[in-house]
């Protein structure tokens, strides 16, 4: 089948979104961008198209007689495919700690620290053959996840000639690795052990039915015929230049799509702020940027988490149990440190100088808005920024203040806003190279 | 690139080294030096005394184009410069403190003279006061009334004669020992409306399609001779007909402007841009320009030294009048009304897609109220307008990758609006999956 | 009444962004025009005369937030012009029909251009003060000025103004001149009694109040100074310099304050006290106000100086108030004072007074870092000093 490829190369996530030639959403991926902006695309796309896959299971699987069994199944099979895919990373990480661990600087501590190594990845090898059962995960990027889970151990293991900092320094090095290797975490490269995994516990009538399934799923051809590049990084992307386009254009496009009534996109993402305006067709008319400095951007609240030891995603949520207000007027990055630790001397609570920030940021969206032309009806948020809900709390209350009763539309998959334009852009560029 | 273009731009290269080599050498020849501003210079008048001008503002932009003022305004600001204030000035100071070492490797002299005309600037008469403290040297000042209302009253050319009269040339006769000699004065300002009438023959030649010509980034050069040292000369008509026989030439072949990188491919965007050049990454910003294939069809800042394209010509029927006429009427001296009819203008004659405008953080002259024009000249002409910032010669404030994600949205917005309102129909409908592709 | 009282009733008309003053003015005086004016410099006496109040405009003094004004400027622009903007269109200047921007800097230059295009039902006049000071020909053009703003307010005002009225508004403006003075001479006396911040509010003041008004609330607070008994504290004697146009907020005041620094000189207050001497009521009113112009200007940032070097004045005013340092509060983004400050720094070096140096906005909202730098300033002057 032929399909259409969106990439969204930002400075925090590279998006990727696969569209069908009916412009449907087939697959989408998302990864944490690194220094090697190739993998990453790489891995985005194989996502997107494992995303695609799945989607032709579970079509097949509709016409399957035993519906509740195919549910089932299902759900086995992307739990089984998942486990695979980390378990391949788990065993690269040990792989590149171990190397680490023989570092001269570790001297004739490296025994121990390699015994602490073995510890950490037998536990969080078990840990992924095991269907887990916490829930409420943080993150879906794999160095995010290891990461937890390998500090925890390591505070646990470090004593004595190993202290937690040392095991945490293999750690850091091994990941870097690790994210800047090409492995193979493709829908081909694991199906057949997820399949033969999930196959284990399901009666031998109906295994031949599901195997056909899933083969034919695999075998379907799917080629992107057209792929569009767009986000920060949209340079390094290994595209030819026609096939690159600007994340101003993909953002207005895509939000519009989402939100067929879009006029006004405010999208809030790690390096840069953009106020757009868009006609009904989703064509950008008019987009205003921040200058040069990140003041007011997603980067900003990562400072501001950094300085006061917390979670960029912790911020909002201690944000919105603000009962006074603190008046910030600058978002300037470079102080933010030191404006944050005069307020806290100054007694200052911690909740209310970070509702102030947010409301801070989003005043200079407000401004970024209005040099762009104002907000129309309705209006779309995108952007990592978007999922915090202190900074949607402040941008709803300004909008009401500034420019009366607006639809306010903000999509749980907004941070795909970019690469879906992107994939949009792909098809049109197609289309009008097949007329 | 052409042999013809070689020839206009060899003329001009020869006319400056030949130039800073007399600045070089003003000492032995006892030739005064006079340090002045670009925008309403006083060149004829300084010919007519036969002393030599020394344009700081052009130093400082040349220091940029040689890397070299990054370095010039660090100095500065261990001095006790303020990083908020025109980097200009600061560049200026850091060259001083640095030797004076001029764009052609030769020591610049010291001022005789420091010939303050004032003309659409404020930081100008701080500038003069700040370099009346390292050189021993009178200043004469000319201020020029701004045209608030969008007009210049007789009033206000009365108070510039007066001054010319009272202020700048019994100065200048001081510094040089020598008497006004007005019919000097007058054979220099006939050169000049000749220069000038080419100068904007050239200007116009971007109305054809495809221009031959880029009038911001290429135009910079062209109007280099007529807004420095060579108004008023035989070389600089010289110049301005050389240059108008290539650029016609070129015209007549259909072709486009001549970049660093060779002839320029197909022209597919025409833009009107407002505000300086960024002088530090003059040739990546412009590259940025004529690698998508826009080229820029008029400018407002090839106007900063006079806007003979609406009409002005020096006349030397009515010497001193015309220099204040002349002063009053460069383009920072214009109301900020009288700048959005002629973007106005400029986007409907040059049959432009739209303004961009490169807003510079020294000059708040130009950027003040730029934001306002954009949205201005968006309502009247209906055409898209942009917006890139940069500074002068400041590096710090030159970010490639803001600047360039900028002009290609710009451009792409364009190429989709150009596109019409029709795009492929799209199927609406929400991203579906997701849910289920991670781990419960 | 005491100093504090005084200093709340100005405080009320500081804080009051609605112009509830000016609103009292017009009701008072039905069909009475209203005129405001930027910093720094703007010829009072001739909008007076003409029947009209005329109304400092100083920026949003912190308690705005900034939006559609931001939406206007660059990062790099300072902060008065956005909050002029967003007063003007948030409606707070409804009550004035006309505006006059002097030649102060680009920013504000230029702001007059973008009020003729945001509000074409507005007066709108670009105030050009001469940089010649020839009375035959810098006074000559300034007079030609004025001229035209007499009769642009004459024909607003729809009636004519006379030589009579200049010179009537030239006595009440002497008033206000004289009691302004006073209440410096008293700060400079006895700064632990008159105190800045109070000052600066009474000062303050007249950018609402007409004119007389104004003139009794100085004699009245300077009156209620001298009845009062405040307790002398062991501070610095500091000159401020560098607030002329876009203000400080408040909390900087007091924050040199209570970091140990009299402030016995300021330029915070400039447009209300720009001529440094009375006004000739004699002749012809409007060339009397341009050659006091042309004579009796503070030396100032925005002013070329022809006859004197850079920094001799600050040197006189060190000298006469006794000041012991001088401290360069500059808005951010403001050229007129930045570019000064090096000629008037190398000046203070070469006289050995000491001087510290920091920027603001008008909506700062952080003290911490000031007063940390202004109270070491203080000390180290006090330790230094002989004793």
């Amino acid at each position: 089948m032929k399909t259409y490829l969106g990439i969204d190369l930002g400075s925090t996530t590279t998006k990727a979104v696969l569209l069908d030639e009916n412009a449907h959403v087939l697959g989408r991926g998302i990864t944490n961008s690194r220094s090697n902006y190739d993998l990453a695309a790489d891995i985005a796309r194989d996502e997107a198209f494992i995303g695609a896959r799945f989607a032709l299971i579970e079509r097949d699987l509709t016409s399957f007689s035993d519906a509740e069994s195919a549910g089932r199944f299902k759900k086995r099979l992307l739990h089984s495919f998942r486990r695979q895919q980390q378990l391949s990373q788990v065993q690269k990480l040990r792989e590149e700690a171990e190397k680490e661990a023989k570092n001269p600087r570790f001297g004739s501590n490296a025994p121990k620290v390699a015994a602490r190594l073995q510890t950490i990845f037998d536990t969080m090898e078990d840990q992924v053959k095991k269907p887990r059962l916490t829930g409420g995960k943080k993150s879906d990027f794999f160095r995010d996840q290891a990461s937890s889970d390998y500090s925890r151990l390591a505070e646990q293991l470090a004593s004595g000639d190993v202290s937690f900092e040392d095991l945490m320094s293999v750690f850091d090095k091994a990941i870097i690795a690790v994210e800047n290797e090409r492995m193979d975490l493709t829908f081909e490269g694991n199906i057949r052990a997820a399949l033969s995994q999930s196959l284990e516990n399901e009666a031998d009538s109906i295994k031949a039915g599901l195997t056909e399934v899933v083969t034919k799923a695999s075998s379907t051809p799917i080629e992107a015929v057209k792929s569009i590049g767009t986000g920060y990084g949209r340079q390094r992307l290994p595209f030819p230049k026609e096939n690159i386009r600007s994340e101003i254009l993909c953002h207005g496009l895509g939000a519009h799509v989402i939100f067929p009534n879009t006029a006004t996109v405010l999208d809030i993402g790690g390096q840069d702020t953009k106020a757009i305006q868009v006609d009904q067709n989703g064509i950008v008319t008019s987009f205003q940027m921040n200058d040069r400095c990140a003041a007011g951007c997603g980067r900003y609240l990562g400072y501001i988490a950094d300085e006061m030891n917390l979670g960029v995603h912790e911020l909002g949520p201690m944000a919105l149990t603000s009962q006074r207000h603190v008046k910030i007027n600058s978002t300037c990055t470079v102080f933010a440190g030191a404006e944050l630790r005069d307020r806290l001397t100054m007694g200052q609570r911690r909740e209310d100088i970070l509702a102030g920030l947010h409301r801070a940021i989003i005043l200079r969206a407000m401004a970024l808005l209005a040099r762009s032309g104002g907000i129309s009806n309705e209006f779309t948020f995108t952007g990592g920024v978007a999922n915090n809900a202190a900074a949607v709390l402040a941008l709803r209350k300004l909008v009401e203040e500034n420019y009366g009763d607006r639809t306010i539309n903000i999509s749980p998959d907004s941070i795909y806003t970019g690469a879906l334009g992107a994939a949009l852009f792909a098809r049109r560029a197609a289309q009008a190279e097949s007329v | 690139m052409t042999t013809e273009k070689d020839r206009s731009m060899a003329l001009q290269k020869e006319m400056i080294a030949g130039h800073f080599h007399a600045l070089s050498k003003a000492g032995e020849s006892k030739k005064k030096v006079v340090y002045t501003f670009v925008p309403g210079n006083l060149t004829e008048l300084l010919h007519a005394f036969d002393v030599l001008p020394l344009y700081p503002e052009i130093n400082a932009l040349q220091s940029g184009m040689r890397k070299r003022s990054g370095g010039f305004i660090t100095e500065a600001e261990k001095l006790g410069h303020s990083e908020d204030v025109c980097a200009y000035v600061k560049s200026d100071i850091g060259m001083l403190k640095a030797g004076n070492i001029g764009p052609t490797g030769e020591k610049l002299p010291e001022p005789d003279l420091l010939l303050l005309s004032y003309t659409g600037c404020f930081t100008f008469l701080k500038w003069f006061e700040l370099l009346k403290r390292q050189y021993n040297c009178p200043i004469a000042m000319l201020h020029v009334p701004y045209q608030g209302d969008g007009s210049f009253t007789p009033e206000m050319r009365d108070y510039v004669v007066s001054q010319l009269k009272t202020e700048i040339i019994p100065k200048l006769e001081e510094v040089t020992g020598t008497k006004y000699d007005e019919d000097k004065l007058r054979a220099a300002l006939r050169l000049s409306a000749k220069a000038e009438d080419d100068l904007v023959t050239v200007l116009e030649s971007a109305k054809t399609k495809p221009s031959p010509i880029d009038a911001y980034f290429g135009g910079v050069y062209y109007i280099g001779p007529m807004f420095t040292a060579f108004r008023g000369t035989p070389a600089a008509v010289e110049y301005y007909q050389t240059l108008k026989e290539e650029v016609f030439a070129r015209a007549a072949k259909g072709l486009g402007p001549v970049t660093p990188d060779g002839p320029m491919g197909a022209e597919k965007y025409r833009l009107v841009v407002e505000g300086p050049p960024n002088w530090t990454s003059f040739q990546e910003l412009w590259k940025m320009f004529y690698d998508q294939g826009a080229v820029v069809v008029a400018s407002t800042y090839t106007k900063v030294g006079g806007l003979y394209d609406m009409g002005f010509r020096h006349d030397p029927d009515h010497p001193l009048e015309t220099l204040a006429d002349y002063c009053a009427g460069c383009y920072t001296n214009l109301s900020l009304p009288q700048r959005i009819d002629l973007i106005e203008k400029y986007v409907h004659e040059y049959q432009a897609d739209g303004l961009l405008v490169n807003s510079v953080k020294s000059c708040n002259s130009f950027s003040s109220g730029q934001l306002l024009i954009l949205r201005e000249i968006e309502r009247r002409t209906g055409c898209a307008a942009g917006f890139i910032e940069t500074d002068l010669v400041d590096p710090r404030y030159f970010s490639a990758a803001n600047v360039m994600n900028r002009i290609e949205s710009y451009l792409q917005m364009i190429e989709q609006r150009r596109r019409g309102a029709a795009p492929a129909k799209v199927e609406r409908h929400l991203p579906v999956l997701g849910s289920e592709g991670s781990l419960p | 009444m005491t100093p504090e009282q005084i200093a709340e009733k100005a405080d009320a008309l500081y804080h009051d962004l609605d112009l509830g003053r000016v609103k009292q003015f017009r009701d008072e005086h039905p069909g009475a025009k209203v005129i405001g004016y930027l910093p720094i410099y703007a010829p009072r006496e001739v909008v007076d005369a003409a029947g009209m109040l005329p109304v400092g405009i100083t920026g949003g003094r912190g308690q705005i937030e900034i939006i559609r004004g931001d939406a206007y400027f660059q990062s790099y622009i300072c902060q008065i012009p956005r909050s002029t903007i967003e007063l003007a269109l948030s409606g707070r200047f409804q009550l004035i029909d006309g505006f006059l921007f002097p030649s102060t800097c680009d920013v504000i230059r230029n702001l007059s251009g973008m009020w003729r295009v945001l509000f074409p039902e507005k007066y709108v006049r670009y105030v050009d003060v001469p940089q010649n000071f020839d009375p035959k020909v810098g006074g000559k053009f300034f007079r030609g000025e004025l001229g035209h703003l007499r009769d642009d307010l004459a024909k607003l005002g729809g009636r004519p103004v006379t030589d009579d009225d200049l010179r009537r508004s030239i006595v009440k403006y002497n008033e206000n001149r004289s009691a302004v003075s006073d209440l410096f001479a008293l700060r400079n006396a006895a700064p632990w009694r008159a105190l800045a911040l109070e000052s600066y509010l009474v000062l303050f003041a007249g950018n609402v109040l007409p004119v007389e008004e104004h003139t009794t609330l100085i004699r009245d607070y300077i009156a209620a100074v001298n009845a009062s008994d405040r307790p002398m504290r062991d501070n610095a004697r500091v000159v401020t310099i560098g607030s002329f146009c876009e203000q400080p907020p408040l909390g900087l005041i007091k924050t040199l304050e209570m970091a140990g620094c009299y402030i016995v000189w300021d330029d915070m207050t400039l447009s209300k006290r720009w001529l440094t001497q009375e006004i000739s009521t004699e002749g012809d009113p409007l060339t009397a106000i341009a050659e006091a112009f042309l004579t009796h200007s503070h030396s100032n940032a925005v002013l070329y100086e022809p006859r004197r070097e850079k920094g001799d004045a600050l040197m006189d005013i060190v000298r006469r108030t006794k000041a012991e340092g001088v401290v360069f509060a500059a808005p951010s983004f403001c050229d007129p004072a930045l570019l000064e400050q090096p000629m008037l720094t190398e000046a203070l070096d070469r006289e050995q007074i000491p001087w510290t140096a920091f920027k603001y906005s008008e909506n700062l909202g952080q003290f911490q870092v000031i007063r940390e730098q202004a109270g070491t300033f203080a000390d180290s002057i006090k330790l230094w000093s002989p004793a």
